[in-house]
């Protein structure tokens, strides 16, 4: 009997003495016995053997790949003795591959795609090659739009090159806006007042989906107001931010984005967890009379019932004739520093995101080139891009290029900001302050 | 006394009788004299078992309390900045952190109404399953068992459609039934009612273990003891109550435990339910926002210090458990 009763609490004991132990033993060879850390530097440069490439893996991939596969066969040709070989990896779990790229050099490639507000956070990781240098001597580089430039460099130097852009509009139903006899709206207010009037004649219809997890799709409404995410402190390219999605303007933007959450417009039960894949969702189902989308949107929304019912203008700005910025998402090819090819890695990532290539890639996959000269070209011939390509070089804005916002991004800051006003559980002041003060923290860190 | 005393005597022969061909081990008694080398015996039999558990526990646990002591983050770990010992410098920013508090009490709250579901949910349908026959029974344990083995990740993505607002069959029944407060209904947007939805699924992917485990337990009980507590007239709840629970004592101890544990940590149900915990971070608990700090913002040391808070409240509440048993009398 005895021994049963001890026999349970000696292994309960141990069980709380093993931890305490080990965290004692934790302080005091804390500065001994470090976990692992994998130095990343490389300081040799072959000039021949494979090169590794990974590549986002796309829902239709295939004619990405055609593309790159003709990329790559030139490169080769070019480059006697080298070998490249490209791999795919899923977007959902990019970010873990990319971290384990980093902490594990000799499996590591030597040109990776990444998503443009992951710049700075890599940089700091100290995963990407500055390559200022090549990028300066590259006759192309001149063309390269300035947002999408600034997307890849971080305190002066420059970590890649820009692969492709994306930027988003206003979707409109040509067929809802006939039948009510509603014109496509040229100022904020009358795209609010216009989203409320298509749901009071047609409850069927959300008037412009909006979500509260869609912080891209609500972006160009703190910026038309004037306000900012972030202030950059010191000089422009400092890369030293300071909140500031609490001043007066921001909050003119936040609460007009907010004013869409209601019966009105878009039920908050529903809309308030919605991110931008609902709202798109929402449009193409041909739930919704308004939606703020992608050029990248255009093949979920041909998918949808709405193919053929609908036409994109830019966002309106406050004042008549304005653009509200849109945020200029993207990709950008960079080099990681552990590679052992720097020379060659660096030309094929010109090659990668050279003219040629974008302008192959835009016409197998609708990716909109970086190169202003390239995307002129592209939107001569084809009328859907124009209200896109007018917004990225008319007004095209980025989130604050800091390892801060990688955190502020996976803390979901601004979606809870926007959650906490259109349920009601704070008003725009105090929520604003509080995703300020978050992201302020993230910033120092 | 009863069934823990007697588990053990019963068991006790079999190991003399398996031990006595064996020259290395000595029986019983024999034990105290023994030589030196036969004190060691039983430290050379544990010691696989030490090991695989130094490996797969202690070596882990260390890992996460000195990773709570440092500054590592990505950029430490590929390099780009150098590891430094910070104290109790992540413990302290997290104490200070408002929202800590709210999901630990979120966290704690939420667990212990799920474990008292499921207890009840398990024992009320083990308790069933010993009185119906044999087709409703095997019936009731295909479908238990189907909900065992279903994927936490399946289970909760089919409850979200079950739920839904616009497309799920729940809302249409209970607008049928006439309670037309259902009518697109979202369950997801109130907190209540979405830590109401993700308990559901919790009871329903964790009440087979706790009805099998019972049910054995049950089937274990002598049935001459049961046939004379009916013949005196005791009703299926005072049966329950006076034979079946303090018979089933160990086992339910064991089933609740290993409750407590499951529900405290229960990630899958609010990050695929809740979108990653809930509208404005109303349906956050601890394992999730372990997850946010520690991997989706890659503050590992952060998220280290979260570890071993988590380790620490289990620990107590699982002890705090077993002294509130022990006070009662009984042994375990």
């Amino acid at each position: 009997m005895k021994s049963s009763h001890l026999s349970v609490f000696s292994r309960l004991s141990s069980r709380v003495t093993v931890p305490v132990a080990a965290l004692t033993l934790a302080g005091l060879a804390a500065t001994g016995c470090a976990p692992s850390t994998s130095d990343n530097s490389s300081d040799k440069d072959e000039k021949s053997g494979k090169l590794r490439v990974w590549l986002f893996q796309e829902v239709n991939n295939a004619p990405k790949k055609k593309v790159i596969d003709e990329a790559v066969a030139g490169f080769e040709k070019e480059h006697d003795g080298t070998e490249v070989e490209v791999a795919y990896i899923p977007i959902d779990t990019r970010a873990q591959k990319i971290k384990a790229a980093f902490n594990d050099p000799k499996s590591a490639p030597d040109v990776i795609e990444y998503g443009n507000t992951d710049t700075a956070g890599y940089v700091k990781d100290g995963g990407l090659l500055d390559i200022s240098k090549e990028f300066g001597a590259w006759g192309d580089s001149t063309n390269i739009d300035p947002t999408a430039k600034y997307t890849l460099t971080i305190g002066g130097k420059v970590y890649g090159a820009p692969l492709f852009v994306g930027v988003r509009a206003l979707y409109y139903r040509t067929d809802v806006f006939k039948d009510l006899g509603l014109e496509p709206p040229t100022t904020q207010d009358e795209l609010i007042a216009t989203a409320k009037k298509i749901r009071s004649q047609r409850s069927d219809l959300y008037g412009l989906a909006v979500g509260g997890a869609y912080t891209y799709g609500a972006m160009p409404f703190i910026w038309a107001n004037g306000g900012d995410l972030a202030g950059e402190k010191g000089k422009f390219g400092s890369n030293e931010y300071e909140a500031a999605i609490d001043s007066a303007n921001a909050q003119k933007g936040v609460k007009a984005y907010t004013s869409l959450f209601g019966n009105d417009n878009c039920p908050a039960a529903k809309c308030a967890q919605w991110g931008g894949n609902d709202t798109i969702e929402a449009f193409a189902s041909g739930k919704a009379g308004m939606a703020i989308g992608g050029d990248f949107s255009r093949q979920a929304i041909e998918a949808g019932k709405v193919k053929g019912k609908y036409k994109v203008v830019p966002l309106p700005g406050v004042k008549k004739g304005d653009i509200a910025p849109a945020f200029a998402g993207g990709n950008n090819v960079g080099v990681l520093k552990s590679t052992t090819h720097r020379t060659l890695a660096v030309d094929l990532l010109q090659t990668l995101s050279g003219k040629q290539t974008q302008r192959k890639l835009y016409d197998a996959m609708g990716f909109l080139p970086t190169f202003t000269d390239v995307r002129g070209d592209v939107a001569q011939k084809d009328p859907f891009l124009k209200p896109f390509v007018k917004t990225l070089n008319d007004s095209a804005k980025f989130v604050p290029a800091s390892p801060g916002w990688a955190a502020i991004d996976a803390q979901l800051v601004l979606p809870t900001m926007f959650q906490e006003i259109v349920s009601g559980r704070k008003n725009v002041e105090t929520a604003t302050k509080d995703a300020a003060k978050k992201m302020d923290e993230a910033f120092q860190q | 006394m009863s069934s823990g005393t007697a588990q053990h005597a019963r068991r006790a022969p079999a190991k003399g009788r398996r031990s006595r061909p064996g020259p290395v081990v000595p029986a019983g008694g024999r034990a105290g004299k023994g030589s030196r080398r036969g004190a060691w015996t039983p430290w050379l039999y544990l010691a696989p078992a030490l090991v695989v558990l130094g490996g797969l526990l202690v070596y882990p646990i260390y890992q996460l309390g000195l990773i709570s002591f440092l500054e590592y983050t990505q950029a430490q770990v590929s390099g780009g900045e150098p590891t430094t010992f910070q104290g109790f410098a992540n413990y302290a920013e997290l104490f200070r952190d408002g929202e800590f508090w709210n999901v630990v009490v979120a966290t704690l709250l939420f667990a212990a109404v799920c474990v008292v579901s499921t207890l009840a949910v398990g024992c009320a349908l083990a308790v069933l399953l010993t009185r119906v026959r044999a087709i409703p029974r095997l019936a009731l344990m295909l479908a238990a068992l189907g909900a065992w083995a279903t994927p936490a990740i399946t289970g909760s993505t089919v409850w979200v459609f079950l739920f839904d607002p616009d497309f799920g069959p729940v809302n249409k029944i209970l607008v049928w039934f006439g309670l037309s407060g259902f009518e697109n209904y979202s369950w997801t947007y109130d907190r209540y009612s979405a830590f109401a939805l993700v308990l559901f699924e919790v009871v329903w992917c964790s009440f087979p273990f706790v009805m099998v485990t019972v049910y054995a337990g049950i089937k274990a009980i002598p049935t001459e003891v049961l046939e004379a507590a009916a013949l005196d007239g005791a009703s299926t709840w005072r049966i329950w109550r006076t034979i079946m629970a303090p018979m089933l004592r160990p086992i339910l101890v064991v089933v609740t435990i290993q409750s407590i544990i499951w529900d405290f940590k229960v990630f899958t149900q609010i990050y695929v339910m809740t979108d990653g915990g809930g509208i404005a971070r109303q349906n956050m608990v601890l394992n999730v926002y372990a997850y946010q700090k520690a991997f989706a913002s890659s503050q590992y040391s952060l998220g280290s210090a979260i570890g071993v808070v988590m380790l620490l409240i289990l620990l107590v509440v699982t002890l705090v458990y077993l002294r509130l048993l022990r006070r009662q009398g009984e042994e375990l």
